[in-house]
């Protein structure tokens, strides 16, 4: 080499910070935050509860009680309990078992069907994009609830039919994302470098494309949660979600609504969870967004 | 001066397809019938006004972008009409060097994963361990510390990672490279330094360069011939110092004499040209140029000029070029 490292070169070189993870800027954006630490502490005790929910629920959440219809929360029943008599509080903490899972299973499955779907129409081009986005905007011309309630109606109730009817509502948010951010990122020149040097095109989609467009994906997985959650108990709500007489909490809803009069107080518990979840859900999205961005996460 | 690739009639239109629900798109002509060849160890410098299809031709021959017509002879075959597989295994002799430093390099790979991918695609070093130490020699090539190989770009200044680019391209001992303005975006103080690496590395290498560039004082610097590309045909091509000192062209001319000169006693006059650059998707009859030519007469509205050589080794496509030139001062 006549040229060794030229002065501008060492110059700019030594102030070069190490990597910063994806996980401390996270945790940096997190802590920045009073209402996002909020927010995760939420979603962990949330979490906790679903797992224990044995342990920590003081009475079985369908055990009946006729000497203790509707009544408001007491010391033995800290929430009340039902028209059946049956404790709320333990009602809720067996229903964020079903919350949970439907809330994280079906957003996770319906991002992975969606940026298969996306990906391939934004890479690709042509019939496969015509066919993919066709049917994306037809299922994106129902709302997810309507949609949800129309599949649901069809297939009738149980698990993997309610988890594969929210995946399906789910599925064309996902794919619309990943397809308009495959388009961008094709056009990169780094795409088209991976190809200048020789890489197969299922490598640069797996090394070049789904990387940078991971980002947009796992935050509408949060935002989807949230909406999950919902929409499962608006599905149970109107009878076609979790089957009596186990407990989720938009079934709970459904049966206290049914048993206003007699007690507000399954209806005011399992709205307020959900109000919390949602909310907390939201939050964590906002902060992941921020702290995945490769521009502004220094 | 012996071939090492050579473009015959190659052409690329874009759109101008029917489909049944886009409806009919204009066609725009981006690179029409060009015919150049390029020697071992040369560098020949593609230039012209932005948008005249310098990028796409320089892609045509590195059958990055599909030529609709004509056809890319590279070391024998016809890449034009190369099937998938074999295109690719070609891809270990031909590379690119892009003008963008920023976007060129994947924002979430490291320098390694990066200049190592060429490496790994071909399997030429075998092992993890051989291919790092492969990327620690490429990058003290292009004057960079090995060290910081475990990097990411954007920890990377503009010129560090043009160097990072050329490192990519050079990993696989290529025999051809399509520089695509490649310091443009650079700071002049930096671009002097990456002008002189990229010819360290091909005294060294023996490679060839396409040079796309529309700075005529780096081209003056770095190039063997030079070619003038105007609305995607080649309206001039010829030796450095023909092109310079007797360009034929009146395009050629007129871009000459808008360069800054760095003497200041030479008196140049200056040629204005009129009006804007054709839509290249409605191409004038004739001689396309002849809406902004100074000396155009009817003969360049009906007629196309050919290509023709006006002194050894120098073409011009231009009715008027004169076949015994005088130098113009």
């Amino acid at each position: 080499m006549t040229e060794p490292v030229d002065p501008a070169t060492t110059e700019t070189m030594e102030p070069v910070p190490p990597p910063v993870s994806v996980v401390s800027t996270l945790i940096h954006v997190i802590f920045s935050r009073p209402a996002t630490i909020v927010a995760v502490a939420i979603i962990v005790a949330f979490i906790f509860l679903a797992v224990f929910a044995p342990w920590i629920a003081p009475y079985d959440p369908v055990q009946q009680s006729i000497l203790a219809t509707n009544l408001s929360p007491t010391a033995d029943h800290l929430v009340g309990t039902d028209q059946f008599g049956r404790d709320v509080l333990s009602r809720l903490i067996y229903g964020s078992r079903n919350s949970l899972i439907f809330g994280l299973v079906s957003p996770v499955l319906a991002a992975f069907f969606g940026t298969i779907l996306g990906v391939t129409a934004g890479y690709f081009g042509g019939i496969p994009d015509r066919l993919i986005s066709r049917v994306i905007d037809l299922l994106l011309a129902f709302p997810e609830l309507l949609l949800a309630i129309l599949i649901a109606a069809a297939l009738g109730g149980g698990f993997w039919n309610i988890v594969a009817v929210l995946t399906v509502a789910f599925i064309p948010g996902f794919a619309r994302v990943a397809r308009a951010t495959t388009l961008a990122v094709k056009q990169e020149p780094y795409v088209e470098a991976a190809v200048a040097v020789g890489l197969r095109t299922p490598m640069i989609i797996f090394r070049h494309v789904i990387p940078n467009i991971a980002a947009p994906i796992v935050v509408l997985i949060t935002l989807w949660v949230a909406s999950a959650i919902r929409l499962e108990a608006s599905l149970s709500f109107l009878g076609m979600g979790t089957q009596a007489p186990n407990p989720s909490w938009g079934n709970i809803i459904r049966d206290g609504l049914n048993n206003l009069f007699g007690s507000p107080w399954p209806i005011v518990g399992a709205g307020l969870l959900i109000t919390l979840i949602v909310l907390s859900f939201n939050l964590v999205g906002d902060a992941l967004r921020d702290a995945l961005d490769p521009d502004t996460s220094k | 001066m012996s071939g090492l690739i050579r473009a015959e009639g190659l052409g690329k239109t874009f759109g101008g397809t029917t489909g049944w629900l886009s409806g009919k798109s204009d066609s725009v002509r981006a690179v029409d019938g060009v015919s150049l060849e390029v020697a071992r160890g040369e560098t020949l410098a593609l230039v012209g006004e932005s948008g005249c299809g310098k990028s796409t031709l320089g892609r045509l021959l590195l059958r990055l972008i599909d030529p609709t017509e004509g056809s890319v002879w590279f070391e024998g075959r016809d890449i034009a009409s190369l099937g998938a597989s074999e295109m690719r295994r070609m891809r270990q002799r031909l590379q690119i060097i892009f003008q963008d430093p920023f976007g060129s390099l994947s924002p979430r790979r490291t320098i390694n994963q990066i200049i190592s991918e060429p490496l790994e695609v071909f399997n030429v070093v075998k092992g993890r361990k051989a291919r790092r130490e492969r990327v620690a020699e490429l990058l003290t090539k292009v004057g960079l510390p090995p060290g910081y190989m475990d990097r990411l770009p954007r920890q990377f200044s503009g010129g560090q990672r043009q160097r990072i680019g050329i490192a990519r391209a050079i990993a696989l001992n290529p025999a051809f490279i399509v520089a695509d303005e490649p310091v443009s975006a650079l700071d002049v103080s930096i671009q002097a330094q990456i002008i002189n690496l990229m010819q360290d590395l091909q005294r060294d290498a023996g490679f060839s360069y396409l040079f796309i560039s529309h700075d005529l004082a780096v081209v003056r610097h770095i190039a063997d011939r030079v070619a003038v590309m105007y609305l995607g045909r080649i309206v001039e091509i010829g030796s450095k110092r023909q092109i310079y000192s007797v360009p034929q062209h009146p395009y050629t001319q007129a871009l000459l004499s808008a360069a800054p000169e760095p003497e200041v006693d030479t008196v140049s006059s200056r040629i204005i040209l009129e009006g804007d650059v054709p839509n290249p998707s409605a191409l004038p009859t004739g001689c396309t140029f002849h809406t902004r030519c100074p000396i155009a007469q009817e003969v360049c509205r009906v007629k196309r000029p050919s290509l023709d050589e006006v002194a050894p080794n120098q073409f011009a496509a231009c009715h008027f070029a004169k076949p015994n030139p005088i130098p113009i001062g």
